[in-house]
Order: structure tokens, then C-alpha cells, then sequence
């Protein structure tokens, strides 16, 4: 019988491809993993973004890296059932974002404003003498600053409660 | 928890309305792909869109969960008769001016509906409402950042945005038509009712339009623009349709 642990390591080799730094399960995207009698497993996700186009793609890769466990079948699904914020990305996983360029979204413990965006603090030199110049970036979870401090454009994974 | 054909219609009746809202503006501001004024706005806008529609998606798979055609079915083969939105979302998108008013009149109806919603005694509506408000947040916190900055601008843009808030207010009010089972969905504790959410919809967007340097019409004026929610729409629905649906019709079972 295969276990829950096994399954969430394994799923720590599937990134997400808009963030190849970033697991699924780190990110926090995985919200359910269960194993019946017949060594059958199933595994919920939950949607970052309702609009995010990976959603599928996720699916498939979490389907086929299972797959190459000693599983008797695999059955993957996306739903609401726990709706996903930005404080479900674990410790390493803001490790992650940071190498990747992406400030890590603040905890937020359900109560975001406007002001957890203007003084982000740069993940090139840790100023927060920076600016936001846009909520919308180059995809649906990330906003665009500017550091005042190193002069560098940068993005932030945008908390989202 | 199960429910009569009268409350399952009252539901559906609901998820219809808002779920076409955002199809259709969803796809109006997708419009603004490639041509936004300035190079943010332009991406603003897009994702928006992306996210409007992945919400109506959402949305149109409950629907489907209740028995309805397929989301792309819902979305591209229905004709106009059948789409439930409101006459605000269904206008060409003119200048940026109106454009920008009718984003933000329009997204804190929804903020607000979702709010409401999250509270709701349908749960497979209330997991996805808990989840689309959080991303609607940013929808309005866009919309009043531009409204104040236009508001509080040029003369100019101040004139075009009182202008363009004059033009669409009665539009907007239509987005609170009530429907036919007012009473059911709020007696199921499903949704508390256009009324209520309108009233809290003032409440929200006065002081913003007010601190904005602008004027809500005034209440003598206020001559709202129904009809959508029973299926008579404008002019400009059907052209919208057509061309949504244009590459999806050609051949429907299509694998994309």
C-alpha cells in the first residue's frame, strides 16, 4: 500500500509551469489525498486563479507523475471545496518564489489592503523603498513594482485571501 | 440538501444572471487586448477578462453540475433570448472613459454579490464565491484607483468621467433587476436579493465617486435599464454573440 507521504513527495518533483521553481504541493494547490483498500488514489486540487490556464495541464502532470508509483489507479480533480489563498504556500515555497525572482506574498491571514502592495520589499535588496506599478502582471498572480533602492523592475506572487 | 423544482429554478435563475454577466464583459474587456491606452492598462484589462472568464466558468460548471448543457455549450450555442446579463455589460466598449466607468460600477456590484453570496445557505455556491471575491478585490481596487485618478485629473478627464458615469449610471442600475424568485431565494437564505445588494451597492460607490471629485447622478434622474435578466436585450448582444462563437460554431465537437 502506497502512502500519503509517498504521494506528496512524489508530487514535489511536479512544478508549476508558469513557476518552474514551485511545487504544487508547496504552493499549497493540494488539498486532498486519499487511498482506498485497492491501493486506488485520488487527489484534489484547488484552483489558484478561476481563470488560471494551467489548471488542466496540473491535472495531467499530478495524474501522470502518480502514475509511475505502484498505484493501482488515479483519479485527479479541481474543485472549490477549499478555496485557495496565498498564506496555503509553505515556508519553502516563498524560498522558491524569492529564487525565482518573484517577491513571496505577505501573510495576510484573510484581511488584504491596498497598502500590503505599495512597499513590497524587493527580492534583489531586501529595500521597501519601492513602488507599485500595477496590479496585473505578466500572469494572473502577480503584480508589477519598481525598487527605488537597486533600481530594479520587479514582480510580487500578489496575496490573495 | 435537496430542493423543489420552484427553488432549483430560482437558483438556476441566479447562476445564469451572473455567470452571463461575466461572460459577456469578460469579453468586452478582452477587447481592449492590444489596444489599451498605455502598456498596463492594456495587460489590466486583459487579465480581468482572463479572470471574469474563468469565473463564468466556474460558474457554468455548476450549472452543468445541475443538469445544464455543457459550459461551452452555455457560453457559444445559445442565442440571445436565452442569455440572462444585464444591458451594462453588453455595450461596445467606446472610449477607455466608459469603458473604465463600467468596469468599476460593474465590479463593485459583483464584489458586493459575492460578499453576499460567500454567506449563502447553497454550498457548492458559497465554496466558489469565498474564492472569486478574493480575486475581485484587485478588479475594484483597479477600477477606483482610475477613477480617482481621472476624477481628480485634468479638467478634461474629469468631464469625460462625469460624463461617461452619466451615460451608464441607468445602465447600471439594471444590473439589480430583480428577478422572478426574488422571494424564494431569499426565504432558502440562498441569496438575500437584488434590492438589498443595490442599496449596499450605493452605500459602497458614492463616497468613492464623491472623493473622486465626481457626482452620482442624482436620484430624480435614476431610470434604470431593464430587461436583460428576462432575455430582452439590446442591440448589441447578438452581433457580440456572433462573433464569440464564430470559430467554436464551425465545428462544436472540436477537440481544442
Amino acid at each position: 500500500m502506497i502512502t500519503k507521504e509517498e504521494i506528496l513527495t512524489a508530487l514535489e518533483d511536479v512544478k508549476d509551469p508558469e513557476i518552474p521553481t514551485i511545487s504544487v504541493v508547496d504552493l499549497g494547490i493540494v488539498t486532498d489525498v486519499k487511498i482506498d483498500e485497492a491501493n486506488s488514489v485520488s487527489v484534489t486540487l484547488t484552483p489558484t486563479f478561476a481563470g488560471c490556464p494551467a489548471l488542466k495541464i496540473l491535472e495531467n502532470l499530478v495524474k501522470e507523475r502518480i502514475s509511475r508509483l505502484d498505484v493501482a489507479s488515479i483519479n485527479v480533480k479541481t474543485t472549490f471545496d477549499v478555496p485557495w489563498n496565498t498564506d496555503m504556500i509553505t515556508e519553502k515555497g516563498r524560498k522558491m518564489l524569492k529564487k525565482h525572482g518573484l517577491a513571496p506574498p505577505p501573510m495576510h491571514k484573510g484581511i488584504i489592503q491596498i497598502e500590503v502592495l505599495k512597499y513590497v520589499k524587493c527580492p534583489y535588496c531586501e529595500s521597501t523603498n519601492t513602488e507599485l506599478k500595477t496590479p496585473f502582471g505578466p500572469t494572473l498572480c502577480r503584480s508589477m513594482h519598481y525598487c527605488h533602492n537597486c533600481l530594479q523592475a520587479f514582480e510580487q506572487f500578489k496575496p490573495v485571501g | 440538501m435537496s430542493y423543489t423544482d420552484t427553488q432549483l429554478k430560482a437558483i438556476k435563475e441566479l447562476l445564469f444572471k451572473i455567470t452571463d454577466d461575466q461572460l459577456i464583459i469578460g469579453h468586452r474587456n478582452s477587447e481592449w487586448t492590444g489596444l489599451g491606452p498605455i502598456l498596463e492598462e492594456d495587460i489590466a484589462f486583459s487579465s480581468i477578462a482572463q479572470d471574469k472568464l474563468g469565473q463564468s466558468l466556474a460558474l457554468y460548471n455548476l450549472l452543468h453540475d445541475l443538469d445544464e448543457k455543457t459550459p461551452d455549450e452555455l457560453a457559444f450555442m445559445r442565442n440571445e433570448k436565452e442569455f440572462k446579463c444585464c444591458h451594462l455589460v453588453e455595450y461596445p466598449n467606446g472610449e477607455y472613459d466608459f469603458s473604465l466607468v463600467r468596469h468599476f460600477l460593474f465590479s463593485h456590484s459583483e464584489n458586493l454579490r459575492f460578499e453576499l453570496l460567500a454567506e449563502s445557505s447553497f454550498e457548492p455556491l458559497t465554496k466558489i464565491a469565498k474564492k472569486l471575491k478574493g480575486e475581485i478585490k484587485y478588479h475594484v481596487m483597479h477600477a477606483d484607483t482610475w477613477l480617482k485618478q481621472l476624477g481628480g485629473g485634468t479638467e478634461e478627464s474629469n468631464l469625460r468621467i462625469q460624463k461617461a458615469l452619466n451615460n451608464s449610471f441607468n445602465l447600471a442600475l439594471g444590473i439589480f433587476e430583480p428577478g422572478d424568485f426574488e422571494n424564494e431565494l431569499s426565504d432558502m437564505k440562498v441569496f438575500e436579493g437584488e434590492n438589498v445588494l443595490q442599496n449596499r451597492w450605493i452605500e459602497i460607490i458614492k463616497p468613492i465617486i464623491e472623493s473622486s471629485n465626481l457626482l452620482l447622478p442624482d436620484k430624480s434622474l435614476w431610470n434604470p435599464s431593464y430587461g436583460g435578466r428576462k432575455g430582452h436585450h439590446t442591440e448589441h448582444l447578438q452581433l457580440l454573440l456572433n462573433e464569440m462563437a464564430e470559430v467554436f460554431r464551425i465545428d462544436p465537437e472540436a477537440e481544442w
